[in-house]
């Protein structure tokens, strides 16, 4: 079998631009997820059902329906009744920000909720507010053991941008299919587009294992 | 100081606090014991609306705690409680532990809360450990620095819900003489603990509680060479 080395040459600036693209869309989405998360954590942990229960349903949508449905509802349908119009990157943008925030909200509150009870009894016996237990006491501890399951969702975000391609927006894989479609070739494009996803979670594994050994150390 | 009026507190079905009247004293050491489950700790968590109250009042200071008009974070400020499992901020260091709710609650800033802090940590005798973070302290250092953030806000009572029980045996003494001279300079305080001779040597009170209810209440000296109540009797006789 002959592997052309030529194509991958040739389509080598597309893969770079794709994956400079990959790794903004899943930036963009995993900070917009953990902003929009947090919030979600403190509605779906609220003591009144009426605003739970939004924050609920919210989540089971996002968790509980593929991600490339989202994509398409929001594609084809959502956005271009809001917005009038629409292009395939925004499209990816909100998507991958939207389900994130919902893996978030979970995380964070499971963090939250792993905090010992003496710890808000402690600060409130002291006299601190809600506001100030959950800010000094039971969020900093919380989003320590957040990290790790975060950079598990952010590694799951960048590898489920690919469903970008789907839409066209020119991200790894899209490029990846753009040189198949050229040359009918097959192994070249996708093992490489394989090759530059594998290069990007890995990069990301060592970057969070420091991370995380970071802030351990308190 | 302190004045619990026919306190009731339910979780769900079970009745916990049946109907407890109580009154404190200022600078008066009361020191409640009892079999586990007769709902001492409960009562004390009543005391600075850790727990909710179902029925009754709590007054301490001449404010009752379920007025609405009343801030219920300043009055706890005034309240300090020790736990049994401590409960240090463990991502703060011991000074940082003391000067947290100084600077947050009480709006002092850093410098003279860190030395009203160093000061304290003196007094426990924990001066060498102020950059320490707790994971790396004993159980009896723990609590001696618990008992210095609750002192950090010159509270006017000081709540103790066992203090000592959750410390191997040879750590008990220092916690016990912490408290000890925080008796003798006049504070007032409400101690749960299993620990009888504290009870005798530094307790102006005992009272005895029992399924929910106060059964008995005396000076150390009466209570534990003349009960007079048969479950304080079969109580005393299992633990001393």
């Amino acid at each position: 079998m002959d592997f052309r080395f030529d194509i991958i040459a040739e389509y080598m600036p597309f893969f770079l631009e794709g994956m400079l693209l990959t790794i903004v869309m899943s930036v963009v989405g995993v900070l917009v997820g953990c902003v929009l998360g947090f919030f979600i954590a403190l509605g779906k942990m609220s003591k009144h059902a009426i605003i739970r229960i939004p924050f609920v349903w919210y989540i089971n949508f996002l968790r509980g329906t593929p991600l490339l449905v989202q994509l398409f509802l929001f594609h084809y349908a959502v956005l271009p009744t809001v917005l009038g119009d629409t292009t395939a990157v925004t499209s990816v943008l909100v998507t991958l920000s939207l389900n994130s925030s919902a893996y978030v909200a979970e995380i964070f509150r499971a963090g939250l909720q792993s905090i010992d009870k003496g710890q808000a009894e402690a600060a409130h016996s002291l006299g601190m507010n809600k506001f100030q237990v959950m800010r000094y006491v039971l969020l900093p501890q919380a989003f320590k053991r957040s990290i790790p399951p975060l950079g598990n969702e952010f590694i799951v975000l960048l590898k489920d941008s690919s469903l970008g391609a789907m839409i066209a927006a020119p991200e790894l894989l899209y490029w990846g299919r753009a040189a198949a479609g050229q040359y009918y070739r097959v192994w070249e494009p996708y093992l490489t587009v394989a090759v530059a996803y594998l290069i990007l979670t890995l990069s990301l594994t060592y970057l969070l294992n420091y991370l995380e050994r970071r802030f351990d150390v308190k | 100081m302190i004045s619990v009026k026919h306190l009731k507190k339910t979780f769900g079905e079970l009745e916990v606090l049946k109907d407890i009247n109580v009154e404190i004293k200022q600078k008066e050491v009361v020191v409640v014991i009892g079999p586990s489950g007769s709902g001492k700790s409960t009562f004390l968590r009543c005391l600075n609306l850790i727990e909710s109250i179902t029925e009754g009042t709590v007054e301490i200071d001449g404010k009752v705690l379920t007025d609405k008009k009343v801030d219920i974070n300043k009055l706890r400020a005034e309240v300090g409680m020790v736990f049994q499992q401590f409960n240090l901020f463990p991502h703060k260091t011991v000074l940082q532990n003391i000067t947290l709710p100084m600077i947050t609650v009480r709006k002092w800033n850093k410098k003279d809360a860190e030395k009203k802090a160093m000061e304290l940590l003196a007094k426990v005798g924990l001066e060498d450990k102020a950059g320490a973070y707790p994971d790396s302290l004993s159980g009896g250092q723990k609590q001696r620095v618990a008992i210095a953030r609750a002192l950090g806000m010159e509270p006017k009572v000081m709540l103790f819900d066992e203090p000592t029980s959750a410390l191997d045996p040879e750590m008990v003494g220092e916690v016990l003489e912490v408290m000890k001279q925080l008796a003798e300079e006049g504070m007032t305080m409400v101690v749960v603990t299993h620990e009888m001779g504290f009870a005798r040597e530094v307790g102006d009170r005992v009272i005895f509680m029992d399924q929910g209810y106060v059964v008995e209440e005396n000076d150390p000296k009466s209570i534990f060479q003349n009960p007079q109540h048969e479950r304080t009797q079969a109580f005393l006789s299992k633990v001393l």
